[in-house]
């Protein structure tokens, strides 16, 4: 094809836009709707699935020490530890850290733990963090298995469940996420389906003068995109403002630290492209296949 | 030039429309085809810029057997071939201008190539100041020149009209007679199926009559030979 031809099915796609007129109207509404739940439902999901993904980075192993091994036993536990498949990071705490921080957990009670300063019963701990969170329990294992470890802390039985509650809440949350994506590619196609149906008598004039079907598709496809795009514009208008609403005022007066919606920049850019990618790629769909159809003549 | 062979053709609806058709048109030859409504006249037409397919039999234009290229080449023969419709078939969201212009858009004209051309024809069909109008704002006389001006714009060596005077009124009738005549005299093969026993016996011109299906009289410079 030249490329004064391309030039030519891009005006007419532009053209056809402003030629067919209500029926634009129809196809970018039904875009524009199906986009603003799905944006909707997409932030939601991203967000819920990040909550989950913070909690699960929160889970971390405790390996006491055992109070009879001395420093350099204890250094040589911690690379032994580092060398475990799967293990990301190994952070030592001393005992005095670790009563520090149980009088710091106990707020006004903790003063009672202070007499304990002068003859501390606690043991060293190494925290030891998994690259993958799912890992935390064979990991824990292998630790507990290591000479000079006393016993390893990390939610047992807790922690399994609460991932398998964060599995089964995403595979819901991906089933509902295809779902919807699927109404919507259906929605929208239908729309553009019947906007083009009135125009199959077009269709075969056009071949009927001698026009190939590529030259029939391409501007279908240019307006198909191009209503795909204007389709988006609005969900993601709302979404970008909604969201922004959200992420100033509702995370200020939640202070779960594993509550932390995902920062306005760049989620918001990323979630605005998504949806207008998801635009257009249903418009040109809707589009060319519906012309397929009348294109034999 | 256009050569029909034991040209048979059966609808899927079981309807005969032709029942072995023999025929020869040269370069150049101004054809009426003639015959009561129902003849086949409309069926003749169509197999030649393959709208319709025959049952049996072959049809050649330009040496080519149009029933046996493949789907994907269609498009090229008509575009050797300028079809003037009955109902005009003029996109109706589409200027006169860019009505005409599409037919050398499909055979990717430069631009200034197809202002000239448009302009040109628009000018010979006599609708150059209604350029910039929508079918829907012209007359039927209108509509049909503009109809006309886009089967001729990419000056095809063979022009088929469908009854292109059915729907109008006489004086209308003759101006678009008088385009046919032109075209046909810069040497343009032109066929014409027509109701019009005016047309026939003024413009006098070959006339072939198609009755049942069959050719019931084929002559050079003949009559339209039947009552209104």
């Amino acid at each position: 094809m030249k490329i004064r031809t391309l030039m030519r099915h891009i005006r007419e796609g532009f053209k056809n836009i402003g030629r067919n007129g209500w029926m634009t109207i129809a196809s970018v509404g039904a875009v524009t709707t199906t986009l603003i739940l799905v944006g909707a439902f997409l932030a939601l999901m991203m967000n819920l699935n990040q909550m989950a993904d913070n909690i699960e980075d929160d889970v971390e192993i405790n390996a006491l020490i055992d109070l009879t091994i001395n420093q350099q036993e204890i250094q040589q536990l911690g690379n032994e530890i580092k060398q475990i498949d799967g293990v990301d990071s190994v952070v030592f705490s001393s005992k005095d850290d670790e009563l520090n921080k149980l009088i710091d957990s106990m707020g006004e009670n903790g003063q009672t733990w202070q007499m304990f300063e002068q003859d501390n019963p606690l043991n060293h701990v190494y925290i030891v963090r998994t690259a993958d969170p799912q890992d935390t329990a064979p990991v824990a294992k292998k630790i507990s298995e290591l000479k000079g470890v006393q016993e390893v802390n990390y939610g047992q039985g807790v922690v399994e469940k609460l991932f398998e509650f964060n599995k089964y809440a995403r595979s819901i949350g991906l089933v509902l996420i295809v779902g919807l994506l699927f109404t919507a590619i259906f929605l929208i196609s239908n729309t553009i389906k019947i906007t083009i149906m009135a125009r199959s008598k077009e269709i075969g004039i056009m071949k009927l003068v001698g026009a190939t079907n590529g030259f029939i598709r391409w501007p279908f496809f240019i307006e198909g995109m191009l209503l795909g795009i204007l389709g988006s514009i609005i969900p993601i208008a709302i979404v970008l403002s909604g969201y922004y609403y959200l992420a100033n005022t509702v995370s200020q007066r939640i202070h779960y630290s594993f509550v932390e919606i995902l920062p306005y920049n760049p989620f918001a850019i990323q979630l605005s492209l998504i949806i207008l990618a998801i635009g257009a790629v249903i418009g040109v769909w809707g589009s060319v296949m519906s012309v397929r159809k009348f294109l034999k003549v | 030039m256009i050569l029909m062979k034991d040209v048979y053709k059966t609808y899927a609806n079981g309807v005969t429309a032709l029942n072995g058709i023999n025929v020869d048109i040269k370069q150049g030859e101004f054809v009426y085809i003639v015959g009561p409504s129902g003849a086949g006249k409309s069926t003749f037409i169509r197999l030649m810029y393959r709208e319709v397919r025959p049952t049996k039999g072959s049809i050649y234009i330009n040496d080519v057997n149009v029933n046996e290229i493949k789907e994907k080449r269609v498009p090229l023969l008509r575009r050797d071939i300028g079809v003037v419709f009955q109902d005009f078939k003029l996109l109706p969201k589409l200027t006169v201008y860019e009505n005409i212009a599409f037919a050398l858009e499909v055979i990717e004209q430069p631009p200034s190539l197809i202002r000239k051309r448009v302009m040109d024809v628009l000018e010979l069909v006599g609708l150059k100041n209604k350029a910039r109008f929508i079918p829907d704002e012209l007359s039927g006389g209108e509509q049909q020149r503009v109809s006309i001006a886009r089967a001729i714009v990419n000056h095809p060596k063979i022009v088929i009209a469908d009854e292109p005077t059915g729907n109008l009124d006489p004086d209308t009738s003759w101006g678009i007679m008088k385009i046919l005549e032109e075209i046909n005299d810069r040497g343009t093969t032109v066929i014409m199926a027509t109701h019009s026993k005016e047309i026939v016996n003024t413009f006098k011109n070959r006339v072939i009559a198609i009755e049942d299906g069959l050719i019931a009289r084929d002559e050079h410079r003949g009559d339209y030979g039947y009552e209104n």
